[in-house]
């Protein structure tokens, strides 16, 4: 892939020299074999621990449960009979999509009002603003574990306070898809808003002084100007915490554990509770590749979007 | 845009008409965006807010019903003081500070050294490896974990710390390699050459020049693998068992959570003091926290 280079090294190689092509030959040599022993480390750690495992993964995958025997892909094919996989698959999507969309826009909004303020006050809030991202997950998820607990959930306290009936959070699946789906918001939305706001920053202010002298108004300037210049982020972003969010683990597993009745299940939760907890490591892993198709599409977008992003900036 | 080379002056000149009905809006916009700051910073701030609360709490105020759970009545430091004196959390803690410290330091000799050769030495395949550990970044955890459960059980390190030290490099290498490529790749060619002429072989120039002029980068870096090791679930989750080889992230649970009874209370302190050090540096640290954060997005 060509688009590598322009993450890698622009330019030429240093030390070009014409004059004395024997030697330089043989620094070159000596320089590559160098730069390959330099890179033996990360080599050894995505071949070993990455490329490795997802290859073991699919044979893995391909084996009956005492994993005695070969048995193709009977794992996937029964998997996709089996109605609480479908509840996950659907369960993943609602749950990815939702969230994104709603991270996005959050953070969409956040990162303008941000950019709106004097520059002084900017620092302050935005340091307020990105503290549920600094808080590991698997913590922070506790705390909301708690603000929804079925006696003493201090949100349905406050709901009484106006007359409203308590709510099941995580015990009615509806409202269990609705308590992960929030939690997952809460916790991402600073990340898109911080990535947002240093789009906005890097859009020249030249751009906007003309759009106001055309005689723009706000709202057009927000569709004709920021939109267009920040789409490249925007994609890179989205796709990314797409990814992200549908191999998510950690809040639906403390929040819910998958329930109730299977009900919020996403595919990571439910890979570990089929492959560690139940002991159905093939099973587990088929579970997982699953996952693949979809999150190698969106990587290869990411990663476009990425090159493209860098050959803009490159100029 | 033909627009662009106006100046500034020219934008304000010709509508002093409107100048009057321009400010009411700015303000009126002001106005509305600390509105919508206020609210998410509500929504944000709410669950850590409750968080401390309750941590202040003793149990018996905790199951009183009657009260507000918002407010403490009577604060004490009692579920802190149990944590640190009994139990494993200090063990817990023990675990997390070692299993972190060990991984951002071979996590940056790993990545700094392979962002040095694949910025500046150019190589047989090194364009299309850069490429790899950009999509290595973007591969989950949850994708792997069940054939490295198989192969942590095979090398004998199911239930132990090593098993961590030697699986986190997977989800801290590879962004950190990419950002300093970048930093790397942004220091101009003639401080090499220079360096090159002086005598100065490749590690010199790493270490004299790369490493301070890029120390920003190095930083941004390190705080990232720092919050990814400290906050990893599903690893310590599937691969420690015992509650002595936990770290934070697991131990709390699992120690405080009897069947039925839950200690919340102290999970809650438990908790808060787990997620101290990620917010300690995010505090002090602020622009190289960020800079880490969106290195992928506005730099090459």
């Amino acid at each position: 892939m060509t688009g590598g280079n322009v993450i890698a090294a622009p330019g030429v190689p240093a030390a070009a020299a014409p004059s004395r092509p024997g030697r330089l030959r043989r620094i070159a040599r000596r320089r590559s074999t160098l730069a390959f022993l330099m890179t033996l480390p990360l080599l050894a750690v995505i071949g070993g621990l990455v490329a490795y495992p997802f290859f073991y993964a699919i044979y893995l995958s391909m084996l009956n449960k005492r994993m005695t025997r070969f048995v193709g892909l009977d794992n996937f094919a029964f998997l996709l009979t089996r109605e609480t996989f479908q509840f996950v698959v659907w369960q993943s999507v609602i749950f990815a999509v939702s969230a994104v969309i709603a991270k996005a826009l959050i953070g969409f909004i956040l990162a303008h009002v941000l950019h709106a303020l004097p520059a002084k006050g900017q620092r302050k809030w935005r340091g307020m603003l990105l503290v549920p991202w600094v808080i590991p997950p698997a913590i922070s998820t506790l705390a909301w574990w708690w603000l929804f607990d079925p006696t003493y959930s201090a949100i349905n306290w406050m709901l009484m306070g106006i007359g409203a009936p308590p709510i099941a959070w995580l015990g009615e699946p509806g409202w269990a898809r609705f308590a992960v789906i929030l939690v997952n918001v809460w916790y991402g939305a600073p990340f898109f808003m911080i990535m947002y706001l240093a789009a906005l920053k890097s859009v020249p202010d030249q751009l906007y002084e003309a759009a106001a002298i055309d005689g723009a108004t706000g709202w057009q300037k927000l569709r004709y100007v920021t939109v267009p210049m920040m789409k490249n982020i925007i994609a890179i972003t989205v796709l990314f915490s797409l990814i992200v969010t549908f191999a998510n683990f950690d809040i639906v597993r403390i929040l819910t554990n998958g329930g109730p009745q299977d009900r919020t299940h996403i595919f990571g939760t439910y890979a570990f509770q089929v492959g560690i907890q139940s002991g159905d490591i093939p099973l587990g892993a088929a579970v997982s590749l699953f996952m693949f198709p979809i999150l190698a599409v969106f990587a290869v977008f990411v990663l476009r979007g990425v090159t493209r992003r860098s050959k803009e900036m490159a100029g | 845009m033909s627009g662009a080379s106006l100046t500034t002056a020219g934008a304000a000149a010709p509508a002093y008409r409107k100048v009057g009905s321009i400010r009411r809006e700015r303000r009126w916009a002001l106005i509305g965006a600390y509105v919508a700051l206020a609210v998410f910073v509500l929504f944000f701030l709410t669950p850590p807010f409750h968080m401390l609360v309750t941590s202040l709490k003793s149990s018996a105020e905790i199951a009183d019903l009657s009260g507000n759970p918002w407010v403490v009545r009577r604060p004490t430091l009692e579920n802190y003081w149990e944590l640190l004196q009994q139990g494993n959390y200090l063990l817990h803690f023990r675990n997390s500070v070692i299993v972190t410290l060990v991984v951002v330091a071979v996590t940056m000799v790993i990545s700094t050294l392979a962002a040095f050769a694949l910025a500046r030495m150019r190589f047989w395949g090194s364009a299309t490896l850069a490429t790899g550990v950009f999509l290595t970044y973007l591969v989950p955890e949850t994708l792997l974990f069940i054939p490295l459960f198989q192969i942590i059980g095979g090398l004998g390190l199911y239930n132990n710390l090593l098993a961590m030290i030697l699986i986190y490099p997977t989800l801290t290498v590879p962004f950190c390699t990419w950002i300093m490529i970048g930093y790397f790749s942004s220091i101009p060619k003639e401080l090499d050459e220079a360096a090159l002429i002086d005598g100065a072989n490749h590690f010199q120039m790493l270490w004299r020049i790369f490493i301070p002029v890029a120390l920003p980068g190095i930083l941004a870096a390190t705080i990232f693998a720092f919050t990814v090791s400290w906050a990893q679930f599903l690893y310590p989750m599937a691969f420690l068992v015992s509650s002595e080889n936990m770290v934070l992230t697991v131990g709390i649970v699992s120690d405080l959570i009897r069947g039925d009874t839950f200690q919340w209370g102290k999970i809650m302190a438990g908790a808060l003091m787990a997620a101290a050090p990620p917010l300690l540096v995010y505090a002090f640290l602020m622009d190289y926290y960020i800079a880490g954060l969106t290195a992928g997005a506005t730099k090459g």
